[in-house]
């Protein structure tokens, strides 16, 4: 029992941005091939004076394999703050790790070294099935009362995907959190204005549209996710869903404003079926209704049938596949991820309505095959995927594999992985910090990254 | 302990549940930022307050009933148990409460700061008194106040609430105007396990006394 409250915790978004900079990243590596390989749970050196900076420092193996590491959370947060459930003495200590494709759930404890965590509990497929009805967990949020987590789908690998709930002392699964899920069915990302008692969801596909590649068949029927839900967070009833158009294929990242006086936030959807865009939509809230609007667009650009996998050879273009977005934690810049063209893309969204695109780094990329500075003379394979930004903001990291099924299709050659590093100076110019470049053994590839004492996807805040 | 001193305990243990953030200031703090005014620090106070009478009230009366009704031993000895075994209990599993929700009105303020109080036994602390004031209760009340378990029952809740309004008011208003959220990190300080020992502390007093 803590006698004050974690020092990670930050009541307000300017609290956190004031904290020192991170130290560590933890970096979930999945087997590249998926036969006989464990994943594991790096953790990479972020402190720019240390020797072995940008280096591996440390990291545990799983002992299972097929789990498939994606993303990852908290067990607690800077939401232990908020004043209606208050329990500010618990530790951000342990990551709540899920296997998307094992369903199986690691709890992994940071402390006492947080260079060398360890597994203390491994939530298995089978409680989760009994307790929740769910399968494939995917986002993980400390949450006020609970660690929610979102799940792709049932035991049978159909829908509905949803949302459950683990204790935040036992770690036992406590049971689905809806209790009206209206029409929602398909299910990806959520997160939620904590203050205004609002969750927001978002829509893949079930695992079996995920599981054996994109199925170019469903996609081209608009069968993957194109609608946001909003639901009550205290009633845990489904309010109203939007349609972002059938032709809008898989809303996947939802990045709310991190002041709660806020009432907006961004969604990112990987492709339209009619001209092979990405785009970013806005939500708000207006007279008391949530309402949606396309505020980005990020067009395919042209490219060489030779140069594109079977997949697109059809179409003579790239298509962005803007694949994650993160939100500085002073909301002030929208990173995009275009893991399709190679493209890490920079918008000014101070005035949400109005995005402004500020910078643009190339790395990676279909057709592109940009090489980082460090290595000016490699082609590189994969391209901007999972971003993280540091709490001050002055930090962005990225890796490049998607998904495992998904990169072999895309990237038919390899995707050998790599995760980056970008600066942001005073004025928002970003650029390649040139001695971050790091490169995970042929063995695995590099998904979601989470900076030791929060960053900008990590954490919701009570105060203003 | 003389009459008078009694009095000033139970306003100080007032003040005592009115510092804990988590017993009502900090709630009405954040709906004050979340509408940008103070006004609405002072509007949330109320239903909080109005919680934590009840809650407490609730403990006093039905200690005073049983005191009227049941041999006094009997009673003040019970009463000591409880708080040993609720003190330990918080020690133990100190569970917080799970309430999803900011968007609450005036009566589910009343309700948050009525559960809040409970789940920590606020009411509890005020037992030992209950008990050694209806043991002298002629020598009890207040000159020119009614006599009667009952009426030094509601006298007591009345002042241990004045206790704890003051000092809830003035926290929220201090933080809300000067100190700010900031200070939430580093001065919230663990009053759960404080508090756990106090429960034990006036349990084991009432023991001995």
């Amino acid at each position: 029992m803590q006698l004050k409250p974690d020092p990670t915790f930050y009541a307000s978004p300017k609290d956190a941005m004031k904290a020192p900079p991170e130290a560590l990243a933890y970096v979930a590596l999945l087997s590249a091939t998926g036969n006989g390989v464990p994943d594991r749970l790096a953790v990479v050196d972020t402190d720019p004076s240390s020797p072995r900076y940008a280096t591996e420092v440390g990291g545990v193996d799983l002992p299972n394999t097929g789990d498939e590491l994606h993303h990852f959370g908290w067990n607690a947060c800077s939401a232990a703050l908020c004043p209606f459930a208050p329990h500010p003495h618990v530790e951000r200590r342990y990551l709540i790790v899920p296997g998307l494709r094992s369903s199986r759930i690691y709890v992994i404890d940071t402390k006492p070294n947080p260079a060398q965590p360890r597994i203390t509990k491994i939530i298995e497929p089978e409680e989760i099935i009994a307790k929740a009805g769910y399968t494939r967990p995917h986002t993980v949020h400390c949450g006020p009362d609970a660690i929610y987590v979102s799940a792709l789908g049932n035991a049978e690998g159909d829908g509905p995907g949803g949302i459950f709930k683990l204790d935040c002392d036992t770690f036992d699964v406590i049971g689905p959190w809806e209790v009206d899920r209206g029409p929602q069915y398909l299910a990806y990302d959520f997160w939620w204005h904590l203050t205004h008692d609002a969750l927001i969801s978002s829509e893949w596909g079930t695992p079996k549209m995920l599981e054996n590649g994109l199925n170019a068949e469903m996609l081209l029927a608009g069968k993957y996710g194109h609608q946001l839900h909003f639901w009550d967070l205290r009633t845990r009833k489904h309010k109203q869903s939007i349609d972002l158009g059938p032709e809008q294929q898989m809303v996947l990242e939802l990045r709310p404003s991190h002041d709660p006086a806020n009432t907006y936030g961004f969604a990112g959807v990987v492709v339209s079926l009619k001209d092979l865009s990405s785009s970013i939509w806005l939500w708000h809230r207006k007279n008391g209704e949530w309402a949606a609007q396309k505020v980005i667009e990020i067009p395919a650009e042209p490219a060489d049938p030779a140069q594109l996998p079977d997949l697109l050879k059809g179409f003579s273009a790239v298509p962005p596949l803007l694949s994650d977005i993160d939100l500085s934690v002073d909301d002030r810049y929208l990173y995009a991820s275009c893991w399709g063209t190679g493209e890490m893309r920079q918008y000014d969204v101070s005035d949400p309505f109005h995005p402004e695109l500020v910078g643009s780094v190339h790395i990676g990329g279909i057709a592109r095959r940009a090489p980082h500075p460090a290595k000016p003379d490699k082609a590189l394979a994969g391209g901007p995927q999972m971003v993280e930004v540091s709490r001050d903001g002055k930090r962005v990291y990225f890796t490049n594999s998607l998904y495992r099924a998904w990169d072999d299709q895309f990237y038919p050659d390899g995707v050998k992985s790599w995760m980056v590093k970008l600066d942001v100076a005073g004025d928002g110019v970003m650029s390649f910090d040139k001695k971050f470049y790091f490169e995970s053994a042929d063995a695995h590839r590099v998904h979601q990254v989470r900076l030791a004492g929060g960053d900008a996807s990590s954490d919701s805040y009570c105060y203003s | 302990m003389s009459d008078r001193y009694v009095w000033l305990a139970l306003f100080l243990l007032g003040c005592y549940h009115g510092l804990n953030p988590g017993m009502g200031w900090l709630f009405a703090v954040a709906l004050g930022f979340q509408e940008k005014r103070a006004s609405a620090v002072l509007r949330a106070i109320v239903p909080l307050t109005l919680g934590h009478v009840v809650s407490v009230a609730s403990i006093v009366v039905v200690a005073t009933f049983a005191d009227a009704e049941f041999p006094h031993n009997a009673v003040h000895y019970t009463a000591a148990a409880v708080l040993i075994g609720f003190g330990v209990y918080r020690l133990v599993r100190a569970r917080h409460i799970r309430w999803v929700g900011m968007r609450v009105g005036f009566w589910g303020l009343v309700l948050w700061g009525f559960l809040m109080s409970s789940a920590h036994g606020a009411g509890l602390m005020l037992l030992p008194f209950v008990t050694s004031a209806h043991a002298s209760a002629p020598s009890m009340p207040m000159p020119g106040v009614a006599h009667g378990p009952y009426a030094v029952a509601w006298l007591m809740v009345a002042v241990h609430t004045l206790g704890y309004l003051l000092t809830t008011t003035g926290v929220a208003l201090l933080v809300y105007t000067k100190v700010g959220v900031r200070f939430l990190r580093v001065g919230w300080l663990n009053l759960d396990l404080v508090w756990a020992i106090a429960l034990i502390l006036t349990g084991l007093i009432a023991l001995l006394t």
